[in-house]
């Protein structure tokens, strides 16, 4: 045996650690509200261009108590909930068919490639011309906006589906619309409600955008108003109502998520 | 049932990947399918079970499958197929539900084949909380609750480790023991061709013919026991030979490819 000295081995693997540290972000938030009211009270960020947190906060209550914002964003919400229902029940049902029929996959795919890069509030003038400036117009754009990121995921989702999934199907001589309900549909399942993710997103950003464009109400209106008068406070607080949307709507998704895939 | 293998060609595209393999398999056997790794066992496991469509030649079913049997031609396959959101007993279950098999009837079937398997305790768990040898369980079950008239098993324990294959291998042959079900088996594992199949087939490398068939002269049951421990090692270096050269040039042919 040798006689050298018994040294301890190094633990190496210390770097790259994903252990989640939620404080981090709590202190993060709290750096961030600090500096930006410190900067604010001393003057270093002027109050017409960015007011402090509390004046914001001040703004929010205030539209809260007028019952503004429920004015507001019921109107959002409805235009949300109908273009987005709209656009991705048939998004997710052409990509559906898109993913399972070869037919509407070679008609369908050079159509959303060349369709899917347009941004699609450009079309919003177009959409006026046709249904109007009221809410069918508005209903459209984040409709069609929706649309084509929905048949992506679920094209997508429809291809990751493990092809030895549907051949046992086939094996144990499962019907081919059986094969549908009970492999491809809860196979697809996770891609096409992360793709509900994204197109909530997008929904969100086209409804700000078309309410700026030709609305009375909404939030992306009382932001572009509040913007014309330099209420800055009032702006921030509209900015805020909309980052806890986009807050909610993916908690609402998330739930949806664990409750429909338990068995991941 | 028997099934006939006779003079079965199959081309993938440029690849001629079987080339007029004739074999039968008699009703209550259980043959082996070896050769070297990409020679077409499993595309021929494929058109013998109709995943694959037949192009030259023909695999062929003789006499009737017994009356219990709702899927005659069915697999076991080496990643198990499980479907991840669907628990144990709703695995098995899916094999019975197009059949007009009654409710009752499903859940019987669906108990019995849990109880041969040593799953009854794990009906409602899903996939994800079983170890790989009680997924291929579950691939059994599955398989043993449509009462198969031919069972096609594509390699089915090579993912699991040594220890859960030696387990699996003793239920196996429980399993057929009580229900005699015709068996193709593939494997690339020599010594598990020899423990539970009656016979060996040989086949070469890509384009594939039949190039050896062994009988075991040894019971099945008794070829753990050790005094037969010395012609089950003089087996095993005859299919060796038999595949050696083939393996060592179709290895070579793969890294080319």
């Amino acid at each position: 045996m040798s006689e050298a000295p018994l040294r301890p081995v190094p633990f190496r693997a210390a770097a790259f650690d994903s252990k989640p540290r939620r404080w981090a972000a709590l202190i993060a938030g709290g750096v961030v509200l600090a500096s930006w009211e410190l900067a604010s009270s001393s003057g270093l960020l002027p109050a017409l261009f960015m007011p402090a947190p509390h004046a914001v906060l001040r703004a929010l209550g205030e539209l809260i108590a007028d019952g503004r914002l429920f004015a507001h964003l019921s109107a959002s919400l409805q235009r949300i909930v109908f273009g987005w229902i709209l656009g991705s029940a048939a998004g997710t049902a052409v990509g559906f068919a898109m993913g399972l029929f070869g037919l509407v996959r070679a008609v369908g795919l050079p159509l959303t490639a060349a369709f899917f890069p347009i941004p699609k509030i450009a079309l919003l003038p177009l959409f006026i011309l046709w249904f109007g400036i009221g809410e069918p117009s508005k209903l459209a754009t984040i409709g069609f906006g929706v649309f084509f990121p929905s048949v992506i995921s679920a094209l997508t989702a429809v291809e990751q589906v493990p092809r030895s999934l549907v051949r046992m199907a086939q094996s144990f001589g499962v019907p081919a619309w059986s094969i549908v309900r009970t492999v491809i549909l809860p196979g697809a399942l996770p891609g096409i409600l992360a793709g509900f993710r994204i197109s909530s997103s997008i929904a969100l950003i086209l409804v700000v955008a078309a309410e700026m464009i030709g609305a009375q109400r909404g939030i992306g209106a009382f932001v572009l108003a509040a913007g014309n008068l330099m209420q800055t406070d009032q702006l921030i607080a509209g900015v805020l109502v909309l980052s806890g949307l986009g807050l909610v709507i993916s908690w609402l998704i998330g739930r949806a998520e664990r409750r429909l895939l338990r068995w991941r | 049932m028997r099934v006939v293998l006779d003079r079965v060609s199959y081309h993938h595209g440029p690849l001629h990947v079987l080339d007029a393999v004739s074999f039968t398999v008699e009703p209550g056997e259980r043959v082996a399918l070896i050769g070297p790794s990409g020679c077409g066992k499993s595309t021929l496991l494929s058109l013998a079970g109709g995943l694959e469509a037949q192009q030259r030649g023909a695999i062929s079913l003789e006499g009737p499958p017994s009356a219990e049997c709702l899927n005659p031609l069915t697999f076991v396959f080496q990643d198990f197929a499980l479907l991840p959101w669907r628990s144990v007993a709703g695995n098995v279950a899916l094999a019975l539900e197009h059949h007009g098999l009654s409710a009752g009837e499903r859940k019987a079937r669906v108990d019995y084949v849990l109880g041969l398997t040593g799953l009854s305790e794990f009906a409602s768990a899903f996939p994800k909380q079983l170890s790989g040898g009680m997924r291929q369980r579950v691939g059994i079950a599955r398989a043993i609750a449509v009462k198969p008239a031919v069972l096609l098993m594509d390699e089915p324990l090579s993912a699991l480790d040594a220890q859960t294959r030696e387990l699996l291998m003793e239920d196996l042959l429980q399993i057929w023991r009580r229900e005699r079900t015709t068996t193709l088996y593939v494997t690339h594992n020599l010594a598990e061709a020899l423990r539970l199949a009656d016979r060996v087939v040989v086949l070469s490398r890509r384009p594939a013919q039949v190039k050896h068939i062994l009988t075991i002269p040894i019971p099945v049951a008794e070829r753990t026991a050790p005094q037969h421990a010395p012609a089950l090692q003089q087996l095993q270096v005859e299919l060796w030979n038999a595949i050696k050269l083939e393996a060592s040039t179709a290895e070579r042919e793969l890294q080319h490819v």
